[in-house]
């Protein structure tokens, strides 16, 4: 049905896909996995008619196109569900599904047919199995439901591939599920997916055929039989994933950070204690919305808590504002990377020296040339790849940025810091050399709550692994009882019934 | 000097280039000292107005604040008989106030800065209407004042005070702007206040002290716009200026999103848009048609930095380095 041959798209010195080939089957689920910059995006760009190829032919129905465009995209029945969710908050679902395709009358005014709109979108979301209906205002759904809006657009223009790219990054689990089902339920209709993700475990489960996009070629192909993590990795790569633990060199000692009964203002339910030592890496494991994000604000200051006490190093804060976190050495590395870690568009250098600034001024004038410096010394510490401190922050790439935000707080004296998805959309070579920073950092005596939703990587990484659900911690795992399956028993709350 | 304010420099030059060969009297010794003595007069307030944009907000009150802290100052010397330097403290004060007001409805009370100084914009202009009963304040018939009168409104060596004035808070500002640890803050909520608030910066007192130094300059230029006018009518007076003000910063480059402007450009905006005023007049252009000028310049100016900035980015897109390439190229693709 479609078919890419010996696609390559070149930038000035930079060759972004190099003689790709790529074929997809009505009704087939092929995974497209690869590092970010491997050419995945580029290669959907040129797919859905986006960006033409440098090179290569588009075989549609086997008659042959040199390049696509974006009409030609959709009248073939290509439909993307996008990473980052396109709908229009202040509409209803009718409206987004048929968005730029209203029905309408004649006359000048082109009035919209609501009625014959909602009839329409109304089997689309039956055949979705959703449990909204054509009226209900966007803003009202959950981002699952968002994405099933979309996938629901697709099914309106009779997509015949529906590209989703990175899909179930903001889902819970229960909500992963359903949309795999959904997949199933596609395919067996004759529609073919193509499934880009980082999360393996889902590529396994749903995927037909995964291919591997490495440097922008095809690393490799795995048919259904062949699919497993570490195959999938090896591709990824071309090696061996080294195990992600790195030993602690220093044994933690001592109480670094002890919360007690703390009740975040976002989530007034919960109550939090836990316990952090001095020099360990503690993961905290959860599902979405089990209160991490609410507990990690609270304790930076974000939204103040509204109960409890929080003791650093032995001795208690109050901390009302990220000001007096940051004052009393407590850091955060948040999760939004570019809405709250950075400003984009500000230079390097001035997102590095940000939170201490006053440190590089002299009488409330700022010093150039120690902010420079600053950047230097952490640019050769961090491995920050950028040509140099001018530039802004929106040019790097996403493990490039990450390193900027660390950089803030390294150039200052953390005492603790809380990691909230440090390596979200962040490339296999970059997480490895953040987890190694958090390593030396937790073996210099800083103390290190790490939030994920990455089992691998809370497995791999942590000391100590906390787990919450529905606000509370439901149980601390030592690493001879690191399991997935323990994990996700205390994060469903299982252990707490048992118990 | 960067490339914004270059562009906006020749613009200025060319405007006058060509107005003084078609009118070589724009180009006079007493044509050039009269237009740098509104340059001045307007100077001040565009630069508060300036620093509120840089935040993200915009103040739409000063205008209003002009007839209201002039009928303060007018009514402090004339009635009151307070002497003028302690009338003069108390009009920059009441215009502090009057943005710390401002302020801390944006900064605490969240509400949007249209709305806030829009209401200021009301409710100063009634206060002013309704303390004088509409009537116009003035200075009589006394010489009192002349002292005080030649320091607002004289000149000195040829040189309009206002203008003086303008260089010295000009220089002050652009310290403050762009030297200073406030003025970095400033960029930084105007870019992205969440991640100012992460990185431990107090947004509000930040905020709020753009609208005091925009409430404290709108009182500066209150005393050299009374003595200019040597009245205050409080149903005209100042009319209009805030338009003027947050025309000059736009033209200066400073975006309504927030985070971009400069001192140097802003002063350059509020040059041109003398210039423009004054090239009405002196071309015999009907003085009705001052407006229509003046936004024809500045939608000129907004579609050419359009241009220029689509080129631009065009051109970075094809001789960027590999490595910044390869970082853009992934932005999409990173969360």
């Amino acid at each position: 049905m479609l078919e890419l041959v010996k696609i390559g798209r070149r930038y000035p010195g930079v060759v972004a896909l190099d003689g790709v080939d790529f074929a997809l089957a009505p009704g087939e689920v092929v995974g497209l996995i690869g590092e970010n910059g491997a050419g995945k995006s580029t290669l959907m760009k040129i797919l859905g008619g986006i960006i033409p190829p440098s090179e290569g032919t588009i075989r549609l129905d086997g008659v042959a196109h040199a390049a696509l465009d974006v009409t030609q995209a959709t009248r073939a029945g290509i439909a993307f569900v996008h990473q980052e969710l396109e709908v229009f908050d202040n509409l209803d679902v009718a409206a987004n599904v048929f968005i730029g395709r209203e029905p309408c009358g004649f006359g000048p005014l082109r009035l919209v047919r609501t009625r014959e709109l909602e009839r329409r979108v109304q089997p689309l979301l039956e055949r979705l199995g959703a449990d909204f209906g054509p009226r209900t205002p966007v803003a009202e759904l959950s981002i699952a439901q968002r994405q099933m809006v979309e996938i629901a657009k697709a099914l309106s223009i009779d997509a015949r591939v529906i590209i989703m790219d990175e899909p179930t990054s903001s889902l819970t689990l229960a909500e992963t599920d359903r949309l795999l089902r959904i997949i199933a339920e596609l395919k067996a209709s004759g529609v073919a997916v193509i499934y880009i993700s980082h999360r393996l475990a889902e590529v396994k489960q749903c995927a037909d055929r995964v291919v591997c996009l490495r440097d922008g070629r095809v690393a490799g192909e795995l048919a259904r039989a062949a699919i497993d993590h570490a195959a999938m990795i090896r591709l990824m790569i071309g090696r061996d994933l080294r195990s992600l633990y790195i030993p602690p060199r220093v044994p933690p000692h001592a109480e670094g950070c002890v919360i007690r009964n703390l009740v975040p203002a976002a989530m007034p339910e919960a109550e939090v204690s836990l316990t952090i030592r001095k020099g360990e890496i503690m993961g905290l494991a959860g599902l979405v919305g089990a209160g991490r994000t609410s507990l990690a604000r609270a304790l930076f200051g974000v939204d103040p808590p509204r109960g409890g006490t929080i003791a650093l190093h032995g001795t208690p804060v109050h901390i009302r504002s990220p000001r007096e976190a940051i004052a009393h050495g407590l850091y955060l590395v948040p999760e939004d990377r570019k809405r709250e870690g950075l400003v984009l568009d500000l230079p390097l250098t001035q997102n590095v020296t940000l939170p201490n600034l006053r440190a590089f001024a002299r009488r409330l004038l700022v010093d150039p040339h120690a902010e420079a410096a600053c950047f230097a010394r952490e640019r050769a510490r961090l491995g920050i790849r950028a040509a140099d401190g001018s530039v802004p922050a929106v040019t790097l790439s996403g493990g490039n940025q990450q390193k900027v935000v660390l950089a803030k707080w390294l150039s200052m004296q953390p005492r603790m810091i809380i990691f909230d998805e440090p390596t979200r959309g962040i490339d296999v070579g970059a997480k490895e050399e953040i987890y190694r920073l958090m390593r030396d950092l937790a073996d210099a005596g800083v103390t290190i709550l790490m939030i994920s939703s990455d089992m691998e990587e809370v497995l791999g990484v942590s000391d100590r692994i906390a787990v919450m659900h529905a606000g509370r911690i439901t149980g601390v795992l030592e690493r001879p009882d690191f399991s997935e399956l323990n994990v996700l028993r205390l994060a469903i709350g299982a252990a707490a019934e048992v118990a | 000097m960067a490339k914004k304010e270059l562009g906006l420099l020749g613009l200025l030059l060319a405007v006058g280039a060509i107005t003084g060969v078609l009118n070589p009297r724009f180009l006079s010794a007493v044509n050039l000292l009269d237009m740098a003595n509104l340059i001045g007069l307007f100077g001040i307030f565009s630069i508060g107005e300036g620093i509120v944009i840089i935040t993200g907000g915009i103040d739409l009150s000063v205008g209003s604040m002009f007839a209201f802290l002039g009928v303060i100052f007018i009514d402090l010397l004339t009635n009151h008989s307070v002497p003028w330097p302690a009338a003069i403290l108390l009009t920059v004060g009441a215009g502090i106030v009057l943005g710390v007001l401002q302020g801390v409805l944006v900064t605490r009370a969240k509400l949007q800065p249209f709305v806030v100084t829009l209401c200021g914009l009301l409710i100063y202009r009634g206060a002013a209407r309704y303390y004088t009963e509409d009537a116009t304040m003035g200075f009589g018939y006394g010489d009192d004042y002349d002292w005080v009168g030649w320091l607002a409104s004289g000149r000195s060596w040829g040189i309009p005070h206002s203008f003086i004035l303008l260089v010295v808070v000009a220089l002050a500002m652009w310290v403050v702007l762009h030297r200073s640890v406030f003025g970095r803050y400033l960029f930084a909520i105007g870019k992205n206040e969440e991640a100012a608030r992460f990185a431990g910066i107090r947004t509000n007192a930040v905020v709020a002290g753009a609208y005091v130094i925009s409430g404290g300059l709108a009182g500066l230029a209150t005393v050299l716009l009374v003595f200019y006018t040597n009245s205050v009518s409080p149903s005209s007076f100042g009319n209009f200026y805030e338009l003027y003000a947050i025309a000059a910063a736009v033209l200066g480059g400073c975006s309504l999103r927030g985070g971009e402007g400069s001192i140097l450009g802003i002063v350059l905006g509020t040059a041109l848009l003398q210039v423009l005023q004054n090239l009405v007049n002196i071309l015999g252009i009907p003085s009705s048609l001052n407006f229509a000028v003046m936004g024809t310049v500045i939608l000129v100016g907004a579609l050419a930095d359009r241009v220029l900035q689509q080129r631009r980015a065009r051109a970075v897109a094809h001789a960027g380095t590999p490595e910044l390439r390869a970082g853009t190229a992934q932005v999409g693709e990173t969360r």
